[in-house]
Order: C-alpha cells, then structure tokens, then sequence
C-alpha cells in the first residue's frame, strides 16, 4: 500500500517535471543560417538572424547551451586572456562594462571577426552554432542579473561567485 | 590657422638648429646617466650630489604627462641635452630639451602602431636607448626604429617580430659593436623565443639564433661548452621536448640583455617554456628559464645554465641581471649576477658558467636549497604540479620574486633587489596551441606570502648570501632600484610612492607620493647646469596595473594571472594615467 502511494507520488511528480528543450545538432539550413547576423557600420549592434529570432532566442535562457559556451570558453583559450570573467591582457568580461556593445550581436561579430585591440577572430575555429553557445554564456558573464539557467558551480579551481549568483554590479569582496 | 601653423613648425625648427649648434654634452658618459647605461645592468649612477645627508630636501622639479594609461614599465633616456621618453603601447616618443626652465617638447614621434598587439602583452615596455648620434627603441608591436635625435627623423625601421605569430618587443634594445641586439616576448602566447642582431647603421639582420629547437638554430657548435655534462648531448632543444613541442615552446628573450666588451659577449636569460601546464611538455624543455653567453659577432652560445628546468611555475629567467667586478671568496672574479624569479640571488663566474652560490631572498618552499656540485635547485615534490590538479600554497608565485630591475653598488657592495612575495594555488589544465591566443593551460590565484607584507626593497649581501636589511611594502614592487655615488637608493611602489632610502642602512630619507603607482625604472642624470636629477616613469596599468584598471574585475580571484586576489587591497584611486617626474635639489 505504502509501495503504492509512493509510487503514485513519483509519478505525478514527475509529471510536474518540464523538460527544458534541448537542441542538441541544428538542421544544417538553420546552422547556416544563424550566421547571418545585420551589423551596422560602426560594427556595434545590429540585429540578430532571422531564423535566431523565429526559435525564441534559444541560447539565452537555456542551460545546456550555457554549459556547451562554458566548456567552449576553456577549450578555446579565452581564459588565457579573460581569466575566469576579471580580465587579463584582455579586459574583464563579467564587470558589465563592454568595449564593443552588450548585445548578442555585438558579442556575437566580437568572437567571429575579432576586434581591433587585440581580439582574434574565431570564425575558421568554432561553427556559427558554437559561436552562439559562447556569445550566451559571456552575455551572462556579465549581466545585471543573476540566471537561473547559469552553470552552478565549477568543478576546477574556485575563482569567482558561481555564474547563477553573480550579477554584475556586486562589489568585490573587501571592496566598498 | 595655416599660419599658426607655419609658425609653429619655424619654432620647431628653429630650436632644432639651436639644438644642433649647441655641441652635444659629449663629456657625458652614459655611465653618468645613471640607469641609462646600457650594458652592465647595474643600475648604478656615479654622481654624488645627493646624499644621505640633503635627500630629504629633495623637491620636484618638474613634472610631464604622458597621455597613456599602460604601464609605464621602463626608464627614461638622457642624451645630451635631452630627455626621451618612451610611452606604452601604443608608443608616443617625446623628446624633452632640458635646458628650458622646465623641460619642453623638443620633438615627439608617433609610430603606426599594430593594435592588435595590444592583447598579446601584459607588461608595457623597455625604454629607447642611445649609441654614438642614434637613438633606438622597440615598439611592443615588433618594430625596431632608429631615429636622429636632434630632429626625430627617422633612419630606418624594421618589423623584427611578427605579432602574427604571438611574438611583442617587451623589452630595450642593447647596442654592442655596432649591432642593435633584442630579442622577442610571447611566452604566454606560445611564440618560440629568439634574439637577434641587426646593424646599427642600416638596420640590415646579422644574425638570429632560437631558444629551442635543432642546435644549429640555436646556436650551438664547436664553442659550446656547458658548465653541466648533460648539456653537451646533440639537439637538446628537441630531444627535451614531446615530439614538435619545442616549435612553439616559449623561451622568449623578454629580459635584459647584458654587453661584456671586454669578453666580447653578451648574456641573457630566457623566458618560460610554453604552455604554463608543464604535464604538456615533459622533459627539460631546454633552452627554456636559464641563462645564455653568446659571442658578440655571431651571436654563437657559449654556455648555457639551467635556472628553472622544467620550469613547473613557468617563471621564466628573464629577471634583472648584473655584471659585477668584486672578488669572490679569496680572490677578483668577473661575476655575473641574477635574482631569479624563483626566489633565489644566483652567483656565477661569468667566464663559464659555473654557480657560485644560490641563496634564497625570500622564504621559498617550492625548493628545498641549492646542490651547487649539479647546479640545480631541489624540488620539493608536494609542491609538483598535474594536470588536472590544484597544487596549494607555492611561495614564490608567478610571474616570480622579482622582476629586472635590481641594482648594485660598488660603494656599499650591496645588491639592492625589488621584491614580490606571494604564494599561489596553481591548477593545471590541458590547453591546445591556437595561433594568436593564449597558450597558458593553468589558473593562478595569488595571496601575499604568510606573515609578510606583499613586498620589499632587500638589501642583499652577495658574498654572505644573506639580506642585510630590508624596507617592507604593502603590495609587491614591481619598478626597478637605482643606486647613487651619493649613498642612496631610489625606487617607486605600486601604490604611487617614490623613495629615498640610505644604500647602507635601507632607513627611509624622503618619499614623494604620485598620482599613480610607479613600475619604472629610476634614473639619475647631470643636467646642463652642472646638478643632479632623478628622474622616473610613473604609471600603473599592465600586471599588476591593470588590476587598478576599470578592465579587470576583482571578483575574479585567477583576474590578471591570479594577481587580483593579491591586489584587492590596493586602492581605487582616480587614475589620471602616467607622468615623468624630476626631482632635484631647490
């Protein structure tokens, strides 16, 4: 009996459980397509790909494609100048404050075609669909709030706050 | 408009005929230019104006912006009746008429600068430097220029290093029998180290050899002798690497670089290997942290010594160096110098090589002490570092316990040394070689050494081998020491003091505070109207500066290669950027 109701707790709990959706590969049409971001002149801002819009903005808010941009962001050496988010020979990522723009656009062109002062270009290095995947993850690097769908904790050195409790504007500690 | 500018440039160039028909102070050896000496790294200034006994009435005389906010890493130039300076990158070079009642733009030279070079460096630049009527300097993104200083025109210019690849010019070019030698930095970035010589007159390339690789490409032959057997097997510069390892194996020639006329040889150090994660290239990775002879005119090795084999902590033996005459234990010996990032003041007869003494200058517990019969540091192996793994509190840490600016005086017979002391936690992580970005493989989080300030001015005994005082900092000292004739030591802090100390006793004359901290390298020069000046760079930003910068976030304990942990104590502070400042006598 007792077998029983525990049982049926299972599954309605279960039942409550939303799966979050999980783009593993993109259809090759829609891979292509998420490179065709619209800049404008100046190479700040700009709109995002059609087909980026139509799929409700998918690597925002979702954690699976967060953790691919995190795991991207160590195997492709960012760390070696951005540290963990602080900065080193190239500046802070998670202080909320951006050279080039904070917008997916703007992050996005930043890793494909480098920037002037000392930002390589990725494009011949990551796919368009990678490229996303890392642009979301250092978008919440640095945002004023905190992401429910940020990554934890680290399974390496403790360096920073957690990405899902560290909004950009906190201080640091022993700093006013 | 038009004409105010054609007046302008009739000013211009008439105070360059002025200048040209005034005879340059050739009484003036660089010698008595202070720090600007090129060659014996002592930064030693025979003048005796100032002393002991008048350094507290010392005044500013004169101070210049710079207009750049990088890290104003080296030392002004004094060349007959004119002052240059170099700023970071991206370079500005004013030339300054010290004959003004304050010192005047004579002249200033803008290179086109490469700015994506900016992300491959952290530490700014050495400073230009002066032979017969020239004046040559290294830009950060890889150019060697020489320019006529009377007017700023430029004789030649050419791409030494290409940013392409990873490799910057870090550090000053030293001029000897006509060659202007340099070599290249990018140890980070994985770009294999080299130094080379080019003509002084045209610019024209004589020769280059290679911090790793096949013993032709680093030239080694027939001259080579080793003070260490091991040294002397074929291709050690491959066979001590993982196969193809060594083609982007660090060793970058970043440091200063020593000119021994009458030994016809130069000496210098080489950086760490590439990548920081040493489980990646397992062997010796020679001719990676350890210190190189080579002669003059074809830039063939003569010996090498190992520093740091293996460097676990990649520190790299690009720190200060010293060509000292003193005796040595019963008898004159040509001794070459150099405190080591690791922590420890090596001693060496200069003629092969061998180590003399080793001594630590700060508690160390990386190493176990010195055999000095092998020429090697013992390791202490709880202190090893594996892939995967984060070792704990390794004193010293990266970037190492000091950096190039020591200084020596014969007078005192003291060996005056800038000093870090911060321990480390070091993860190492597997990393892969990508052109253009960092190489590293490793996380760094910095904390200032257990019970002691963060850093120090020491005052170094050599024939002891034990300090003989010391003047303890709040964070570490990252600018360089000048001794004067007159007595004194100067150096600048990272939290924006610039001192006066007594060179025998280390007790505190005069300070002054700046507006930003000093990372510079002090020099003291005879002005034209016969006194004695300091002069000095000031200006935080690059490591540990940028960590004051609006670019790094402190949250971030591994932020500027782990410094930021340590730093969290230094000030925020409006930072207007650099200045030169003069100081003399009222």
């Amino acid at each position: 009996m007792t077998a029983l109701r525990c049982a049926a707790l299972v599954v309605l709990a279960l039942a409550g459980c939303k799966q979050e959706e999980r783009a593993m590969r993109l259809d090759p049409p829609i891979a292509e397509a998420m490179d065709a971001v619209a800049l404008m002149p100046d190479g700040i801002g700009g709109r995002p790909p059609e087909v980026h819009v139509a799929m409700g903005n998918p690597y925002r808010g979702n954690a699976y494609q967060i953790s691919q941009g995190k795991r991207l962001y160590e195997w492709f050496n960012c760390r070696g100048c951005h540290a963990d988010g602080g900065g080193g020979s190239g500046p802070a990522l998670m202080d909320g404050w951006w050279r080039y723009g904070p917008d997916l656009v703007s992050i996005y062109v930043s890793i494909r075609d480098g920037r002037p002062n000392g930002m390589p270009p990725f494009r011949d290095r990551l796919t368009p669909e990678q490229i996303w995947q890392l642009t979301g993850y250092i978008q919440m690097m640095g945002a004023y709030s905190a992401s429910a769908a940020a990554p934890g904790r680290n399974d390496r050195m403790f360096s920073r706050p957690s990405e899902n409790r560290a909004p950009a504007a906190a201080p640091a500690p022993g700093q006013p | 408009m038009a004409v105010m500018r054609i007046l302008a440039a009739l000013i211009t160039a008439a105070s360059v005929l002025w200048s040209v028909s005034q005879p340059a102070r050739s009484e003036v050896t660089p010698a008595e230019q202070g720090g600007a000496r090129p060659g014996d790294g002592n930064h030693f200034s025979p003048l005796d104006q100032l002393t002991p006994a008048n350094a507290s009435h010392l005044k500013l005389y004169a101070a210049f912006p710079t207009g750049s906010r990088g890290a104003h890493s080296g030392a002004p130039l004094v060349m007959g009746n004119m002052l240059v300076v170099l700023t970071p990158f991206p370079h500005v070079l004013y030339a300054l008429d010290l004959r003004k009642a304050k010192p005047e733009v004579a002249w200033r030279y803008e290179p086109a600068s490469r700015g994506m070079a900016a992300g491959l460096t952290c530490c700014g630049t050495g400073g230009p430097v002066s032979y017969g009527n020239h004046l040559y300097f290294n830009t950060v993104d890889g150019r060697t220029i020489a320019l006529d200083p009377a007017s700023g025109a430029v004789l030649w210019d050419v791409q030494a290093a290409d940013p392409a690849l990873g490799e910057t010019l870090t550090g000053a070019p030293v001029i000897a029998r006509g060659q202007v030698v340099l070599g290249n930095a990018g140890d980070d970035f994985g770009a294999r180290g080299w130094i080379t010589a080019r003509s002084a007159t045209t610019g024209a390339a004589l020769w280059k050899h290679y911090s790793t690789g096949p013993d032709a490409e680093v030239g080694i032959g027939p001259g080579f002798a080793p003070p260490y057997p091991t040294d002397r097997a074929v291709d050690r510069g491959i066979t001590t690497w993982p196969p193809s390892a060594w083609q982007h194996g660090g060793g970058g020639v970043s440091g200063p670089i020593l000119w021994d006329a009458s030994a016809g040889l130069l000496f210098h150090g080489t950086g760490h290997p590439a990548p920081w994660n040493p489980d990646q290239r397992n062997g010796d990775n020679r001719w990676t942290s350890g210190l190189f002879a080579r002669d003059v005119t074809t830039g063939e090795a003569r010996w090498f010594v190992p520093v740091n084999p293996h460097d676990l902590y990649a520190l790299g033996s690009t720190s200060a160096l010293l060509l000292v005459e003193r005796d040595w234990r019963g008898g004159p010996a040509p001794l070459l110098i150099h405190p080591d990032g690791n922590g420890h003041v090596y001693v060496l007869d200069r003629r092969t090589g061998k180590v003399l003494s080793a001594e630590p200058f700060i508690p160390v517990n990386a190493t176990k002490g010195f055999d000095l019969a092998a020429g090697a540091l013992v390791r202490d192996p709880a202190k090893a570092i594996r892939s995967g793994a984060t070792t704990r509190g390794i004193c010293p840490a990266r970037p190492g316990a000091t950096g190039a600016g020591a200084a020596y005086s014969p007078r005192t017979g003291l060996l005056y040394i800038p000093v870090r002391r911060a321990c480390m936690d070091m993860e190492a992580r597997d990393t892969t070689f990508m052109p253009g970005t960092a190489f590293t493989g490793g996380n760094l989080r910095l904390s200032p050494a257990p019970g002691l300030s963060a850093g120090a001015l020491v005052g170094w005994d050599i024939a002891a081998g034990h300090a003989v005082w010391e003047q303890a900092e709040p964070l570490p000292v990252e600018g360089g020491a000048l001794a004067t004739a007159g007595g004194l030591v100067f150096y600048g802090t990272t939290d924006g003091f610039f001192k006066a100390l007594d060179a025998g006793n280390g007790v505190e004359l005069w300070h002054f505070r700046g507006s930003s901290g000093i990372v510079g390298q002090p020099i003291s020069y005879l002005g034209p109207d016969g006194r004695q000046y300091v002069a000095v760079l000031a200006g935080l930003g690059g490591v540990p500066g940028s960590a004051s910068g609006r670019e790094i976030d402190m949250r971030d304990a591994t932020a500027a290669n782990g410094q930021a942990q340590a730093l969290r104590a230094l000030p925020p502070r409006a930072d207007g950027g650099g200045m030169l400042y003069i100081f003399a006598l009222p």
